[in-house]
């Protein structure tokens, strides 16, 4: 098996699926000839040719509308966002059409479009490179909002997405890019469509750490801390932030009965206010304190010189699982 | 150095001996407008041959008057309370028959609302717009069978869907263009920017049919942009691009004609601004006396399409007596029938909310509308 890190499992990925379907075309802002700005998308054009890996004009919202056409067609578009913010001039064409599409011919044409956003800060990057837009996406109906932590999620996840038959959003952490490699399978089966399906990281009795995507590193150094301390922590990978894996979050907080949520885009209205909410409405009495959140701050996402003022990070796990435990 | 706004923009030959500005001569008399048909005054016709058969013209005069009467016909059910708003087109006949008339059958329609019911021009029936305008999510349908893109309501954003889905088929090796319908306020926006760069860099085989009406709800042309020839803006994306006389049927059609041909020839895309002139009002809810003089719009009777095809094929004894007529009550016939039908429907069931929004209905959205139904006392309170 390849040792790949995150951003080589997401290029195996769409190798494979470009492979397996002719219809699975990558388009975005200097994918083709140099590979993508993290070279996501190396090698493609060499292999698939100018027809299936397209450098497109700067013009977010004339590519992602472009794609939904290419999807309306049947063919099956992944866009490439070449940064988090770069997102919003196509925000319109994700909302509007990407996931009102299926309603809107009543149920008959679904648009199987991925767009991949590299997203998140912890990278020292300019105004504008760090945002953590998820949740905007998670309050989109019609869409399918998923984030892998690791590199054998990054390769099978993305291929999911792309044959979903529904517009997947697919956010990658960029910070946890090339943070390590793993064994990938390059031949393990693949899923036809997403699955709301979080992946246990470790097992624990005495609190849940809940997290997704360059967080889900923290959470694990943070357990293995508290285990020197004595605690017990689980650590729960959502990977699927729109539609949650709601059975295995409550199954897991009624077992230890504490929930720290754990993300870097801003609190408020976040999914750590959903998960919480789920919790609260559905596993309160088997709580034996408030779930609590460590996230982003409220804020815009600083120049490069603040950046730890605002990321979470094992530190800050650790402070917010003392809350959960001492409450 | 700005070159100064005109309120009301005139060519010399728009004034009459007594200096009073004919506002049609203003509009159409500009020699890059292309016309075929005049209007029986001041502009005249043109008898360069136009290749169409006898035939072909009276189907053309066929289909404006069948979009003609769905749209009287829809306006008197809105005011009946028997639609929900609705934005007529009438006077836009002839963009939207013109144009597609020269599309291939398995050419593709991106219409805005205002082309609120052009699957009629591919054989869809009265019933399916009727009932989207019903709001009765059952006229929301498959677009693949006619190739008629469901109706775009935000502005200008279905131009970059035309695009993709052109490149899409050239890219399968399928002999497929496509053709976006939008207004003059469109050009504004900045899909129409990126969906007209995208299409010329890329290479699509699509047509950008702008129906300059001259209004965005209250906003004039002048308001909209400084630049007096929306077909001026083609130059900026190196595309063609043509001025088209937009109540004149024939000239569209042959307009269209050589921009469909050039999609289909590999030549990419082309801009065809269809000039005219919104007659009625925005849509039902619109009031056009708070801010044009309600006298403006009768100008335009006497060139809006159907007379003014009417008149042209008359004045060339193609016309056949009674066409006009027979036409009218044929089509008006099927679309109460259609309307009779479905009104005589249950309402649509609570079901449609979720049901079509994912290939696989998640479990929580089935969940969540059955406890809001329960709530509502079972579905009772509706």
């Amino acid at each position: 098996m390849a040792q790949l890190t995150l951003v080589e499992a997401i290029n195996s990925g769409l190798r494979s699926e470009m492979e397996r379907d002719s219809a699975v075309v990558v388009l975005g802002e200097d994918v083709a000839r140099t590979g993508g700005v993290f070279r996501a998308t190396q090698g493609l054009l060499e292999r698939f040719g100018p027809e299936r890996i397209i450098d497109t004009p700067l013009s977010e919202a004339g590519f992602v509308g472009f794609a939904i056409g290419m999807a309306l067609y049947g063919l099956r578009p992944v866009v490439e966002i070449q940064f988090d913010c770069f997102v919003y001039p196509a925000f319109e064409q994700i909302v509007l059409h990407a996931g009102r599409y299926r309603w809107r011919t009543g149920g008959s044409v679904g648009l199987g479009l991925v767009v991949r956003i590299p997203f998140g800060g912890g990278n020292r990057a300019p105004d504008n490179h760090s945002d953590s837009p998820e949740a905007l996406f998670c309050h989109v109906p019609g869409l399918k909002v998923v984030c892998p932590a690791t590199p054998a999620d990054g390769r099978s996840m993305l291929q999911a997405a792309i044959r979903d038959p529904d517009p997947v959003i697919f956010m990658e952490p960029k910070r946890i890019y090339r943070a390590g490699r793993e064994e990938v399978d390059e031949t393990a089966a693949v899923d036809d469509v997403v699955q709301p399906r979080a992946a246990l990281r470790r097992r624990g009795d005495d609190l849940t750490l809940v997290a997704y995507g360059g967080n889900v590193p923290f959470c694990l150094a943070a357990a293995e801390k508290l285990a020197a301390d004595g605690v017990s922590a689980e650590v729960l990978d959502l990977r699927s932030l729109y539609p949650l894996d709601r059975d295995a979050i409550l199954e897991s907080v009624r077992r230890t009965g504490r929930a720290v949520v754990v993300h870097e885009a801003p609190g408020f209205a976040g999914l750590g206010a959903e998960v919480s909410a789920l919790i609260h409405e559905r596993a309160m009495v088997d709580l034996l304190a408030p779930v609590q959140r460590v996230t982003g701050l409220d804020v815009c996402f600083p120049l490069m010189a603040n950046e730890h003022d605002y990321m979470p990070n094992v530190a800050r796990v650790l402070a917010g699982a003392r809350r959960a435990l001492t409450f | 150095m700005t070159t100064p706004v005109s309120e009301t923009p005139a060519s010399p030959a728009a004034a009459n001996p007594e200096g009073v500005v004919d506002p049609v001569v203003a509009l159409l008399g500009d020699p890059r407008v292309q016309r075929v048909m005049g209007d029986g005054g001041a502009l005249t016709d043109v008898d360069s041959p136009h290749g169409l058969d006898a035939e072909q013209l009276l189907d053309l005069f066929a289909r404006l008057i069948l979009l003609r009467v769905f749209d009287e016909r829809a306006v008197a059910y809105q005011r009946q309370g028997r639609l929900g708003t609705y934005p007529m087109y009438s006077g836009e006949e002839a963009v939207q028959v013109g144009t597609v008339a020269a599309a291939q059958p398995g050419d593709w329609i991106f219409p805005s609302y205002r082309q609120a019911s052009i699957g009629l021009l591919r054989g869809q029936g009265p019933e399916p717009s009727l009932r989207y305008w019903r709001g009765d999510a059952r006229g929301l349908v498959d677009p693949r069978p006619l190739r008629v893109a469901p109706l775009a309501t935000p502005v200008a954003t279905h131009l970059p869907h035309a695009a993709g889905l052109a490149w899409a088929a050239r890219q399968r090796g399928d002999d497929v263009a496509s053709v976006a319908f939008f207004g003059d306020g469109a050009t504004s926006a900045g899909d129409f920017h990126e969906g007209l760069n995208c299409a010329a860099v890329l290479g699509a085989p699509v047509v950008f049919v702008c129906t300059n009406n001259q209004w965005a709800i209250s906003t004039p042309l002048h308001k909209q942009t400084r630049v007096s020839a929306l077909a001026d803006k083609g130059a900026a994306y190196g595309i063609p691009a043509v001025r088209v006389d937009g109540f004149d049927c024939v000239a569209m059609r042959l307009a269209a004609g050589e921009a469909f041909a050039r999609a289909h020839g590999g030549g990419g895309p082309t801009l065809i601004e269809a000039v005219c002139y919104r007659i009625g009002p925005h849509g039902t809810a619109d009031d056009p006396s708070l801010y044009r003089d309600a006298a403006e719009a009768g100008v335009w009777e006497r060139v809006e399409p159907v007379r003014r095809m009417r008149g042209w094929l008359e004045r060339r004894g193609a016309y056949p007596d009674g066409l006009e007529e027979r036409l009218r009550s044929e089509s008006r016939a099927e679309i109460e029938a259609a309307m009779q039908r479905i009104e005589a429907d249950p309402p649509p069931p609570a079901e449609v909310l979720v049901d079509t929004l994912y290939a696989a209905t998640p479990p929580a959205l089935r969940e969540q509308l059955g406890a809001w139904l329960d709530d509502a006392g079972g579905g009772e309170g509706r």
